[in-house]
């Protein structure tokens, strides 16, 4: 045994706390779980609970797909055909599974599952949101398993092929289960049915409604917890590093011995992973019906702007994108305005401070910055749709502007404008508290405590 | 033997039509080295815009005594739809595209994503072309001109075919036989070079860039012709027709002009056959596996050479 080893053997923790090390998120994740639905949810209401459920969804396929566009720098854009893949899978296992158990699909959920507003008489925990559980986990590795499928051929492509093959997937993935069978409704013919016969049975393009509604604020918000957990660990582990190292340069992660397919693989099964967890905890959800739209482009693209928007390679740049990409369109109309003026009234103290006196203002002054203008531009395109758009709109063109409707057309110009003045996204491949902003918000914080 | 030569019929059409969109795909990939996701949306605003001018047009010459239109009408629909998205994709390039020449290539894809998005979304506002389907008017009298078997040739079929071959030997002569052209293969080698020896190489791309979007209107047009029935333009058929055509230049070799011709007919049989003799619904699938299996067997494509990758 050479000394090297016999050091790095004494470096390394006893068993008993390297468990503890590892696994003390994990619990702590459990903790938040519990206290967001137990504490949280009362408190909330029914809407702004199921608006928080659909907050954590999306932060969990925001930050999974970061782990492949923002850690490895591929691009995926398919991301949401193993959204479908998990839900579909998990949403067969429980509502087969609870036909052939109970004889009907009803949900059996305790305190913790579904979104009950009263929880009197209720078991705190059954078996049923067991299988739920389960179901939710086997469709995450059915869909892992997809990943290692389709990208063991293609990310031996780069770049654009890339994200030609990977959209080409969720294409393949939405007119496979368009060519499925209509869901068996009744339990006798679901016991007569072969067994073969039950996967492939999920409602065509009519959608899988029928699936029984176990998801809760607690699923949700436990699975969110474990993704940051991963995805952080990831970020700061030797083997996430060879994930930034291809990222950086392809070629020289090569030549330092990172065996870049393989790694990509990782990456790729990783992140699908928790994308068809995502999916099944969707599929569970009340008032959703999972249809083959939910595999195609749109809603891939969703997840893309919020990666994109946050920072590719930022977690919690990620996580702050996809909280708001899916609050902004149910506040859009509060917010609009104010955050207009704020943009606006940013680009002008920037223009103020960037050449003295308003220096841009002056012949021999600094040309206007573009970020600056890009800031201001956008500030007032804000302020008007929100301010005079209402008003002036509607008489000339007759209609009613509905801005639900500009939602997306908002979106594509934020990722245009995004691209060419700030391509790193809001916070680069950094974390939130990595940035200068954050130790002077937290300076000022720590003074205002002492005075 | 009706059948076969009934879907190899359909496959000629529709591979023409591929092959006109893909040939966009091909020049601003073999020039700027990115896959300009909102080709498929040029498309559609070409089919929608061949929509409205067509509408208009026909109320102003037939008016309300009604009759066939003339035979003239539906060459000046494609010239007005072609003028109007070639100035749209001027437009496009300019705004979006040209800002980050230089970039890393990611920002450029995400950007043209970016652009897609907007165009879908921007045509489906009440006050552009609404969210329901309309009707194509009939520009030409559709009857069959030749019957080979239980198999019609009709009139539409030729027309579509015929103007999308004009066009593709039009476009052939202009980049093979003219000095524009000469710039356009110098600036797609290498735009260092190219703009070392005093090829305006911005102008050269704003041009291609009319001229893909120019090409995109007319497969519009005829797609609009063939199909009679326009959807929103956020529609999937769109995406997955702007797709395919992708795939089409992928196969024939991208940046490769010839390639793209030979690639669009490809898929169309491949289409037209697979659905006929295999399965029909699983249409879709035959196409990208066809893709996945070029890029793995020979990622340049049928025509084009494989890229080395230097250091």
């Amino acid at each position: 045994m050479s000394t090297l080893s016999v050091q790095a053997d004494a470096l390394k923790p006893a068993a008993g706390s390297a468990a503890v090390k590892g696994l003390w998120p994990y619990v702590a994740a459990i903790g938040i779980a519990l206290l967001v639905q137990m504490a949280l949810k009362p408190v909330l209401g029914a809407y702004d609970a199921i608006l928080m459920l659909n907050v954590g969804i999306a932060v969990i396929l925001a930050v999974s797909l970061n782990i492949v566009n923002g850690f490895t720098g591929q691009f995926s854009i398919g991301h949401a055909g193993f959204l479908a893949v998990g839900g579909y899978v998990a949403g067969a296992i429980t509502y087969y599974g609870s036909m052939l158990t109970w004889g009907n699909a009803d949900a059996r959920g305790g305190v913790l599952s579904g979104m009950p507003l009263s929880t009197e008489g209720l078991a705190f925990f059954t078996g049923a949101e067991l299988m739920f559980f389960g179901a939710v986990i086997v469709g995450g590795l059915v869909a892992a398993g997809v990943g290692f499928l389709v990208g063991l051929p293609s990310l031996r492509l780069k770049g654009d092929y890339l994200a030609i093959v990977t959209l080409g997937f969720g294409e393949i993935v939405r007119v496979m289960i368009q060519n499925t069978q209509p869901v068996i409704k009744t339990a006798q013919a679901v016991r007569e049915a072969p067994w073969y016969k039950l996967p492939v049975a999920v409602g065509q393009s009519l959608g899988f409604g029928d699936i029984p509604k176990y998801n809760s604020l607690f699923w949700v918000y436990l699975m969110v917890c474990v993704t940051l957990v991963v995805a952080f660990r990831l970020k700061t582990s030797t083997f996430g590093r060879a994930f930034l190292s291809i990222r950086e340069n392809e070629v020289a992660a090569e030549a330092m011995g990172v065996n870049t397919t393989r790694y990509k693989v990782w990456a790729f099964v990783i992140a699908a992973f928790f994308a068809g967890v995502a999916g099944g905890l969707y599929s569970h959800t009340l008032g959703v019906s999972l249809s083959p739209v939910d595999a195609g482009f749109q809603r891939s693209f969703d997840v893309i702007i919020m990666v994109v928007l946050g920072g590719l390679g930022s977690v919690s740049g990620a996580t702050l994108a996809a909280v708001i990409v899916t609050l902004l369109p149910e506040y859009l109309r509060g917010f609009i305005v104010p955050v207009g003026g704020l943009l606006v009234v940013c680009g002008a103290v920037m223009l103020a401070g960037s050449g003295g006196k308003l220096g841009y203002l002056k012949k021999s002054g600094r040309p206007l910055p573009r970020r600056t203008a890009g800031v201001a531009v956008v500030g007032g395109v804000l302020m008007f749709t929100g301010l005079v758009g209402p008003h002036v709109l509607p008489k000339s063109l007759g209609a009613e502007v509905n801005l639900g409707d500009f939602r997306m057309i908002i979106y594509a110009l934020l990722l245009i404008l995004m691209m060419i003045f700030r391509p790193q996204g809001l916070f680069g491949v950094h974390e939130v508290w990595e940035r200068a902003t954050w130790g002077w918000l937290t300076r000022r914080f720590k003074k205002g405590g002492a005075a | 033997m009706d059948q076969l030569l009934q879907t190899l019929k359909d496959g000629l059409s529709l591979g023409s039509l591929y092959a006109l969109i893909a040939l966009g795909y091909t020049m601003v990939y073999g020039i700027l080295k990115f896959i300009n996701f909102a080709h498929s949306d040029v498309v559609v605003l070409g089919a929608w815009l061949s929509l409205v001018i067509a509408t208009q047009l026909e109320r102003l010459v037939v008016g309300a005594a009604g009759g066939a239109a003339p035979w003239w009408l539906g060459l000046v629909v494609l010239v007005a739809a072609m003028a109007a998205c070639g100035a749209i994709g001027f437009t496009i390039e300019r705004l979006a595209y040209k800002p980050l020449r230089g970039a890393p290539r990611l920002n450029v894809l995400i950007t043209a994503i970016g652009v897609s998005l907007f165009l879908q979304n921007l045509g489906q506002l009440p006050q552009m072309f609404g969210t329901s389907p309309r009707a194509f008017p009939r520009l030409i009298e559709d009857s069959s001109l030749v019957s080979i078997g239980n198999v019609n040739i009709n009139v539409l079929d030729v027309v579509g075919v015929g103007t999308a071959v004009c066009l593709m030997f039009l476009l052939d002569w202009l980049i093979f036989h003219t000095k524009f052209g000469r710039a356009m293969r110098a600036v797609s080698y290498d735009t260092r070079t190219a703009s070392l020896m005093g090829i305006p190489v911005n102008r050269v791309i704003s041009l291609t860039f009319v001229m893909g979007a120019m090409l995109a209107a007319a497969g519009g047009f005829i797609w609009a012709l063939k199909y009679a029935n326009i959807k929103q333009t956020a529609d999937t058929s769109w995406t997955l027709l702007g797709l395919k055509a992708f795939v089409a230049a992928v196969v024939g070799g991208i940046g490769n002009i010839r390639g793209a011709m030979l690639g669009g007919l490809a898929i169309g049989l491949l289409e037209n056959f697979g659905s006929a003799y295999l399965s029909s619904s699983m249409t879709d699938v035959y196409v990208f596996a066809l893709l996945i299996l070029v890029l793995l067997v020979r990622p340049g494509g049928i025509l084009g050479v494989a890229a080395v990758e230097k250091v």
